[in-house]
């Protein structure tokens, strides 16, 4: 299967209203691991998730795969802060990404009650989607976003609102995902999440790129004063 | 009040009967009216989904024609269709004047900017949860309409219901285009009309009493098969 990595952005930037978001933004992606976005309120986390997903488009300069942008499409995946979920049942949500890629419907069903299996929904595949609670509601989010094997797996803080088990439930399964080879990308505010999850961190201040390199080194080494003090908890301003 | 009382009791006793005349002219008018919301729902479901997906440069125009329009006044409907449909009229061969699919071809003009605008209501507001997650699983503009309907069917209903309100209860049009032909053309709101005109007022009444139940019945027996109040479904 060809790669679609690495993901190189070149001077990238998104703006709203001519008003900068995020950027410029230099940095490249490899195949693999897990780069944690860190920063705080407002610093461009978000956007700099969607423009390098493809949501939205650069303003300035570009975001660049190994293969053609179309190529990428079913690829890669995206998991929402507040999960998106279809009014259908738990079973049709996660069967939907298959049908589009033309999964004859047996089969998405039979992987869509695998997956169900692997983040403990089994027991809610005829539910509607839309009554579940907020920690199911995730994983099933997480569930239909890893439900292609994606190369790449982009997630927008996706355990912000919930508690310590849903939280251990989904860095479970997001663990065992790096494991099999898909990239992970994820915005996160809970530094101990960070520390566990992070091969590599982008710290974001202002949308502008202040640290990106080796979790380890950034944790251990803070790369600058801002970095300290988001690290020990303080206001960052 | 009198004349109130006599024309419930002749409702009841019409039905009771299963007066031939009264068969056939609510066959009539559920036939006429239901042949129309299909067809009008068949134009108007998907022409909201296509102006809520689709950008394209007089879109808010057309939205505020298509709530316009919502407020056509059926005679002057029913006076436009008559002349398109008329001997000297651009569709006169088809020859479908005074009959039920005249009748149909108004009532369909009537409600399609009703449904259309109800449904782009309704899809809009399930488009803009949707959007993120459609647009990130790389969807085509077909999927994303497709997924718009299937999931706001249960909204689409309620869209489609008020064009079935609307139309069966409609008289100025479907007098013009159809003439109220006895055994051709006639149906419930043009007889009420002819009663009415007629000074039997409690016939008249039985007749709107009629009505009223059938758009009651119809409209409980699609809520109840489609199950739009079930607990967490739509």
């Amino acid at each position: 299967m060809t790669s679609i990595l690495p993901l190189r952005a070149e001077g990238a930037e998104l703006r709203f209203r001519g008003k900068l978001l995020v950027g410029p933004v230099d940095v490249s992606l490899g195949a693999k691991g897990v780069t944690i976005v860190l920063g705080p309120n407002g610093s461009g986390k978000t956007s700099l998730l969607r423009m390098l997903h493809g949501l939205e488009c650069p303003s300035a300069g570009q975001v660049r795969w190994a293969v053609p942008m179309h190529e990428t499409f079913e690829k890669q995946a995206f998991v929402f802060q507040s999960p998106i979920m279809m009014r259908r049942t738990v079973r049709d949500n996660l069967a939907y990404p298959l049908r589009l890629s033309g999964v004859a419907r047996a089969e998405a069903r039979d992987r869509a009650d695998h997956w169900a299996a692997r983040v403990g929904l089994q027991d809610a595949l005829d539910r509607q989607a839309t009554v579940l609670s907020g920690g199911e509601q995730q994983k099933l989010a997480l569930a239909r976003a890893l439900i292609r094997d994606p190369q790449v797996l982009f997630l927008d803080e996706p355990c912000a609102s919930l508690d310590g088990r849903a939280t251990r439930e989904i860095e479970e399964t997001l663990v065992a995902a790096a494991a099999a080879g898909t990239r992970l990308v994820m915005s996160t505010h809970d530094m101990g999440q960070a520390r566990r999850l992070a091969d590599e961190v982008l710290f974001l201040l202002h949308g502008k790129v202040q640290a990106f390199g080796p979790a380890r080194a950034f944790f251990d080494h803070p790369p600058s004063a801002q970095a300290r003090a988001f690290i020990k908890g303080d206001i960052v301003e | 009040m009198g004349e109130l009382w006599e024309g419930m009791r002749q409702a009841v006793w019409l039905v009771v009967t299963l007066d031939p005349d009264l068969v056939e002219i609510s066959l009539r008018s559920l036939r006429v009216t239901l042949s129309a919301l299909l067809i009008a729902s068949m134009i108007a479901l998907p022409l909201a989904a296509v102006l809520t997906v689709q950008r394209f440069r007089f879109r808010r125009l057309t939205v505020a024609t298509l709530n316009a329009l919502m407020g056509l006044p059926p005679v002057v409907v029913g006076l436009i269709v008559y002349i398109i449909l008329s001997r000297g009229g651009p569709l006169g061969v088809l020859g479908l004047l005074f009959t039920p699919w005249a009748m149909v071809i108004a009532q369909v003009v009537i409600i399609v900017p009703l449904i259309a605008s109800v449904a782009h209501q309704s899809l809009r507001e399930l488009w803009s949860e949707y959007h993120d997650l459609l647009i990130s699983l790389s969807t085509t503009k077909r999927q994303r309409i497709a997924a718009l309907l299937w999931d706001g069917r249960r909204a689409l209903l309620t869209a489609a219901l008020a064009g079935f309100g609307r139309a069966i209860g409609e008289v100025g049009a479907i007098m013009i285009v159809g003439g109220n032909i006895e055994h051709v053309t006639r149906v419930l709101t043009t007889a009420i009309v002819l009663e009415t005109g007629k000074g039997d007022f409690a016939l008249a009444l039985a007749l709107g009493f009629i009505l009223i139940a059938m758009a009651i019945v119809i409209n409980f027996a699609i809520h109840n098969l489609s199950r739009t109040e079930t607990e967490g479904r739509w």
